[in-house]
């Protein structure tokens, strides 16, 4: 079913916050899903996960970063116009209970799905201690929402100029974890060599860890197997039995590989795009 | 014509594109019949009185009656004829495997061959569209009752279109963007063109069938949230939809896929016309399609088109048992799939990227008869062999997508997650909810899937009418 953009914020350079108009989808949806959407006719099927939903309201929150043709496109819609199709909740929501101490860390975008995961972690009266980092000041999103919905805050830049000066990972580990802090659970989501850092601390530490796995997708219904991954030696989808998996039995490498194998046609796309774009005279 | 000369007309055979030009572009095969061919071919039925042709159609098609119509010139009275009991027969006459139905019966093919039933049904199919002849038919009065469908696929159009006819509000939920479900995602262009499938689409949506696409049943709503809804009865028809893969190693190495990722981004999302189109595909040179059904042959055959140089079908037993069309296979090999017979992967071997580049088989023969009555494979012992390859689609088949079961509280389902139904009504264990095609059967056929749905439909009718 087609949505419309209700709401367009740029939140850092490459980073946007888009409000849909989708009461079903808003009504349903947990900590954890997330949603496709295709643009246009000829466009894909991009999935992109939940940062926030108003079911009063009926409007779902997507929080994205341009990193390619389909997204740069999405982005440059403006309040007023829909997309072709928006179809969700989909994946396994988010396991929530009361487990004592839980550790929810956001990595650059990843910041957005961890948010709705930190909320529910939360109001299930979780003591949460909260991680954001990102490469520097400017890139670092929802601080204030985050702050909020925690017990405890650490950001973190990469380059120092906000916050714990490094990695989430580091964070993790001098400000807590070395200390002795008792977590029960670390939920982590961000880029793949921020999920396997973190993994790689918590495993030293014994803490189970989960990690939210943005694995190339095409249906996101259990039913093409594009997203496959290796978790504990057995193949699961992501789209369907994931996203969320335990990080220390995740094969991250082949993710890594798999979320390669279309890089050159993804530039094609871009390129293809911007010519399309130029002649057009358009944006 | 007296009936002499009427047994004297060969089958006349089917223009097709030449090979080598067809097997590079995506457009369809058959070119179909002209106005003559077709004439000449309905003449060659001969009116027998007990039909057994009839009966080897599953949706009860009243064969002799239509093919008279087309004998007379009366193309559009086909047509209808057609549609008193398949709404879907421009579909149908493309992919029925009418050579074990219909044609099977055929009084002709004792001696001979049988009239061309499936390529006649196209015709007028293709007859009436084509003159801009298709009518809604009559719709009863509305009954208030309100059924809701859950998959696109051939088993839903037909529940819809059944239903609809009898004066019933009917929404059909599809999960994808686009209705039709293994009519657009998984059959080719070059054998069901997707304009097709949406005339026929559109012809439900005009006799007041609504579609909601995007609506993964399971998740934005399930079953019980339908019925609180206000929906009457449920039909779910959600096919085979899960991929299934051998589990040897190197199966998730970059250039392998699934039959249903492969065909779905080509067929579906329209990567061979990327990037156009936005979805991209994998096109390899050396290209493996691991199975014998239509499913595999639909896959080797899109790889060809997609510019490979080799492709090359593995099955693991030998031709006799191969599970697809004998047109198919046919077609495939015209076209340039080189078959491997009694042959079986056993691991793929990647690069340091993550590329499969070879695979390691092994030689098979046959051996006892199995449960499904087919010989046996067996490994030859020391046959191990490397090949090399750049892509590999594993075509071995679907099981049921566990969506709509596992939030589906007492439905019952057997021990590969297929919802358990009545053949005669598609009644599942829940009151209210029908069941039909591959989601009740396993993978097999579009037909079949549709004769599940008019049984259902007719149940289905039968309990919102009796209910208060």
């Amino acid at each position: 079913m087609a949505a419309k953009v209700l709401e367009k914020e740029k939140l850092a350079d490459n980073l946007f916050k888009m409000v849909f108009d989708a009461p079903r989808i808003a009504a349903k949806r947990k900590p954890g899903q997330f949603i496709v959407l295709r643009i246009h006719e000829e466009g894909e099927r991009v999935p992109l996960t939940i940062a926030d939903a108003d079911a009063k309201k009926g409007t779902l929150t997507l929080i994205f970063q341009t990193v390619g043709k389909s997204t740069k496109h999405l982005s440059r819609l403006e309040v007023g116009d829909e997309v072709l199709d928006l179809v969700g909740p989909l994946g396994t929501p988010t396991h929530i209970e009361k487990i004592g101490t839980v550790v929810c860390i956001g990595g650059g975008v990843g910041v957005a799905p961890v948010y709705p995961i930190t909320q529910g972690m939360k109001q299930a009266g979780n003591h949460v201690i909260s991680i954001i980092g990102s490469r520097d000041k400017g890139l670092l999103i929802l601080e204030e929402e985050m702050k909020a919905v925690s017990d405890e805050i650490v950001v973190t830049t990469d380059d120092g100029s906000y916050g714990f000066h490094g990695f989430v990972s580091q964070a993790l580990e001098e400000l807590y974890l070395k200390k002795g802090t008792k977590i029960d659970l670390v939920v982590a989501i961000g880029p793949v060599p921020m999920m396997r850092a973190v993994c790689s601390v918590t495993k030293k530490y014994d803490v189970h860890t989960l990690v939210s796995l943005n694995a190339i997708m095409v249906d996101a219904t259990g039913m093409c197997g594009a997203c496959r991954v290796t978790v504990g030696g057995k193949t699961k989808f992501v789209c369907v039995d994931g996203p969320e998996f335990d990080g220390h039995e995740v094969d991250f490498q082949e993710l890594v590989n798999r979320q390669c194998i279309y890089l050159g046609e993804e530039k094609i796309c871009m390129d293809h795009y911007c010519t399309c774009a130029a002649q057009k005279g358009g944006n | 014509m007296d009936m002499k000369e009427r047994m004297k007309i060969l089958r006349h055979p089917m223009p097709e594109q030449e090979p080598k030009v067809r097997s590079k572009n995506f457009d369809e095969v058959p070119l179909g019949y002209t106005v003559e061919m077709a004439k000449e071919e309905a003449l060659r039925c001969i009116q027998c009185k007990n039909k057994p042709c009839v009966e080897g159609c599953p949706v009860e098609i009243d064969i002799p009656a239509f093919i008279a119509k087309v004998a007379e010139g009366d193309f559009i009275g086909a047509a209808k004829k057609i549609k008193e009991t398949n709404v879907l027969p421009a579909v149908c006459g493309r992919v029925c495997p009418q050579e074990s139905q219909c044609e099977q019966f055929c009084v002709r093919g004792k001696k001979g061959e049988p009239v061309a039933i499936g390529r006649l049904e196209r015709f007028v199919a293709d007859y009436e569209r084509a003159q801009g002849a298709v009518e809604i038919p009559a719709i009863a009065p509305p009954t208030g009752k309100r059924i809701a469908i859950v998959g696109s696929g051939p088993a839903g159009l037909t529940v819809a279109g059944d239903l609809i006819k009898l004066g019933h509000e009917v929404t059909i939920f599809e999960a994808l963007h686009k209705a039709g479900g293994v009519l657009v995602y998984g059959i080719p262009e070059f054998r069901l063109p997707k304009a097709i499938v949406q005339a026929e689409v559109d012809f439900l949506k005009g006799m007041g069938v609504k579609v909601e696409t995007s609506h993964v049943i399971g998740k934005v709503a399930t079953v019980d949230e339908l019925f609180a809804e206000g929906f009457d009865a449920i039909f779910l028809g959600t096919g085979a939809g899960a991929p299934s893969f051998m589990k040897i190693p190197g199966e998730n190495l970059n250039g392998v896929y699934s039959a249903n990722e492969y065909l779905t981004r080509s067929n579906l999302m329209k990567a061979y016309r990327f990037p156009e189109y936005d979805t991209p595909i994998v096109k390899g040179k050396n290209v493996a399609v691991i199975g014998g059904g239509n499913v595999a042959m639909d896959a080797a055959r899109t790889a060809l088109r997609l510019g490979a140089d080799n492709v090359y079908l593995v099955y693991r037993r030998s031709r006799d048992e191969m599970p697809a069309r004998i047109e198919e296979v046919h077609h495939a090999e015209e076209e340039g799939v080189q078959l491997n017979l009694l042959t079986t992967p056993i691991r793929y071997i990647g690069d340091d990227k993550g590329w499969v580049t070879s695979m390691e088989c092994l030689r098979m023969e046959l051996g006892e008869p199995d449960d499904s009555g087919r010989r046996r494979p067996v490994p030859i012992e020391g046959s191990e062999f490397f090949w090399d390859v750049d892509t590999v689609v594993v075509a071995i088949g679907s099981g049921a997508n566990p969506l709509v079961q596992s939030t589906t509280p007492g439905l019952d389902v057997n021990r590969w997650n297929n919802i358990v139904a009545n053949e005669e009504t598609g009644e599942t264990s829940r009151e209210g909810v029908y069941a039909g095609g591959d989601i009740v059967t396993g993978a097999a056929t579009v037909i079949l899937a549709m004769g599940a749905g008019r049984n259902a439909a007719r149940a289905m009718h039968e309990y919102v009418m009796s209910k208060k």
